[in-house]
């Protein structure tokens, strides 16, 4: 039985369709996440778990017992919000054993918990600063210490770091992670960054518009993405429609060019497909001689982004869609700006989608 | 002094001539009393009045209660409108402006009507029955004041976030509002306070028809009936007063500075 479930939740707000059925199930100590762009749901998601919105349909069920009327206070779940949420009114010590003091814990045992929580998110000097005394890293390892305080049977997050300085949000996501590790706490979280969302999590949802595109771990997000959304929400990507030529060889049809593609094999001649391939993934050489060898495309480099241990060059294809590849930054300097290039799909590196229904 | 400097500092010698010199008039008035010399004789006769200290006092105690029972009201409906019903906030903002427009006597009459021995709920017919009267007309006079305070230092405050991450954590109503809102208002509850204060020390017409022994009605009889005591009572009210306002800064900054960093 899974330890946290929702169940075909659905949820309006006058006429926009907030969440469309979405059915989850989290199992005991795992970090799942909600990632998907502003509007999908994800935060919606979460407020219904958490009790603050109530949905139209369907339930949340909590170690089989269904928890979907039940109000917030009574609900045992930690949440850390978005926008800085500590009481500014007490230190950051009171902050954090506010939950216990509510639960009528003896001071002598709050001073302790409190002391451990500290010491697990490594700010023990500032335990008698007040909020504003503190800066926005800090500030949100204090709430996640006051969220876990009570031990709570879930840990709700709802994009903590979106606020917080790239740096900070790095750091502190590995900080979050190693603390559930160590707590073994069952994790929901919320962001819009798809990287973070890669770092830190058991299992990633990827949501659009209400609807769940597909569960599974970063790593099958990643690298086996099962729709054209997914394809281009994670991650970059290059893709483009294709024609099926041969189901037996693996081969299609890019616009009069014949390439191969693994990933085809099993489907009819004819058929049009979504072709998708991560630019780490893109092969070039120099164009020497003027044309493209049999099942390659030839392009002309108009761009280098310098990412730093990577160089993206931006491939103009002449009447095809432009093409993404990912170099290192130290092959990159072989195609310089202008210059001519072979561009190779390795075809078992290549994913193939079905079109998106018009 | 440059020129583009000259045009304010005039501005401000003009206000403050215009603010400082009635007030320097009615105090070089106060000192008059003794024929031909500067004394302070008339203040010695105002402050050893008995009437004086127990009016003041029951002006005092009248308007601590008055602030207790308008924040006790106040500050929990600006709260839910902030957090639920922020579509009746228009609605509520004009029920709170009315008592400025509608004149106190006309409030008193419809008390008097409304409360009198022959009605359900015959608030006149006992001394402390009418005190309580008197409060709550107190804190109806207050209410624009109060409430445009405490609303304002809700929307200062995240009060949605506030009360989610005080009710996950097991809060309930009660705690929510004291432990978590209350204390982040204080700065615009105080503020109301000391408004509040400076609306029931000086206040006439009410205290007066329903015959209760306030500061207001004593204020207006010494003026009625003497000269120099009512210049020393006035310079001795706003210095009151102006005690008042000077807490309001002393507090409003502290606790101020508490909520501001936290955005």
């Amino acid at each position: 039985m899974a330890y946290l479930e929702l169940q075909g939740l659905q949820k309006r707000f006058g006429d926009v369709v907030a969440l469309g059925g979405v059915d989850l199930s989290l199992a005991r100590g795992e970090f799942l996440t909600l990632l998907g762009p502003s509007g999908c749901g994800k935060t919606t998601a979460l407020r219904i778990v958490a009790g603050f919105e109530v949905p139209d349909g369907g339930r949340v069920m909590l170690e089989g017992q269904d928890i979907t009327d039940v109000t917030p206070s009574r609900r045992d779940m930690g949440m850390v919000f978005q926008a800085y949420s500590l009481f500014p009114n007490m230190t950051a010590e009171q902050n954090v054993e506010f939950g216990l003091k509510i639960r009528h814990h003896p001071p002598a045992e709050r001073a302790k918990r409190a002391a451990e929580l500290f010491d697990l998110i490594g700010l023990s000097d500032a335990r008698t600063r007040y909020p504003h005394q503190l800066s926005g890293g800090m500030q949100q390892r204090v709430a996640l210490a006051r969220a876990l305080a009570i031990e709570p049977r879930v840990l709700l997050l709802d994009e903590p770091l979106s606020a917080l300085d790239a740096r900070v949000r790095v750091h502190l996501r590995e900080e979050i992670r190693r603390i559930q590790t160590e707590l073994g706490i069952t994790t929901l979280y919320v962001t819009h960054d798809q990287e973070e969302a890669m770092a830190v999590s058991d299992r990633v949802v990827v949501m659009s518009r209400g609807h769940i595109e597909q569960i599974g771990s970063p790593a099958e997000i990643y690298g086996a993405p099962a729709t054209p959304f997914v394809a281009e929400f994670v991650g970059t990507i290059n893709w483009f429609e294709a024609e099926v030529l041969d189901g037996g060889r693996g081969e299609v049809d890019y616009r009069g060019t014949r390439l191969a593609v693994d990933a085809v094999r099993g489907r009819s001649a004819g058929e049009r497909v979504v072709v998708v391939v991560r630019p780490e993934v893109v092969e070039l050489e120099t164009l020497r001689g003027g044309r493209a060898p049999e099942g390659a495309l030839a392009g002309r480099v108009k761009a280098h982004s310098f990412l730093g241990a990577v160089t993206r060059l931006k491939i103009d294809m002449q009447d095809r869609a432009d093409i993404l590849a990912d170099l290192s930054s130290t092959r990159a300097g072989a195609f310089p700006i202008g210059g001519q290039v072979v561009v190779r799909f390795p075809p078992e590196g290549t994913r193939v989608l079905n079109l998106p229904p018009s | 002094m440059s020129r583009s400097r000259l045009g304010p500092w005039l501005l401000i010698l003009f206000g403050a001539v215009y603010f400082f010199v009635p007030l320097l008039g009615t105090f070089e008035f106060s000192l008059r009393y003794l024929r031909g010399v500067y004394s302070v004789e008339a203040y010695r006769i105002v402050l050893a009045d008995p009437r004086f200290a127990r009016t003041l006092t029951y002006s005092t105690v009248l308007a601590f209660a008055t602030i207790v029972v308008g924040a006790a009201l106040v500050v929990p409906t600006a709260y839910w409108i902030q957090l639920r019903l922020r579509g009746l906030r228009p609605v509520v903002e004009f029920i709170t402006l009315l008592p400025l427009v509608i004149p106190a006597i006309v409030l008193v009459f419809g008390y008097l009507r409304l409360y009198n021995s022959t009605s359900v709920l015959p608030l006149t017919g006992s001394e402390r029955a009418t005190d309580l009267l008197l409060m709550f007309s107190y804190a109806t006079l207050a209410l624009p004041y109060m409430y445009r305070a405490v609303d304002t230092g809700l929307r200062a405050i995240n009060v949605h976030t506030l009360t989610e991450a005080a009710q996950s954590l097991g809060a309930g109503w009660p705690t929510i509002l004291l432990r978590v809102i209350l204390p982040n208002v204080r700065a615009a509850v105080l503020s109301g306070a000391f408004l509040t204060f400076a609306i029931v020390i000086g206040e006439f017409t009410i205290a007066s028809l329903l015959d209760r022994p306030a500061f207001g009605p004593y204020l207006q009889l010494i003026g009625a009936n003497r000269a120099y005591e009512p210049a020393a009572l006035a310079v001795i009210s706003f210095a009151i007063t102006w005690a008042c306002m000077v807490f309001i800064q002393v507090f409003a900054r502290g606790a101020a500075e508490q909520v501001a960093g936290t955005h």
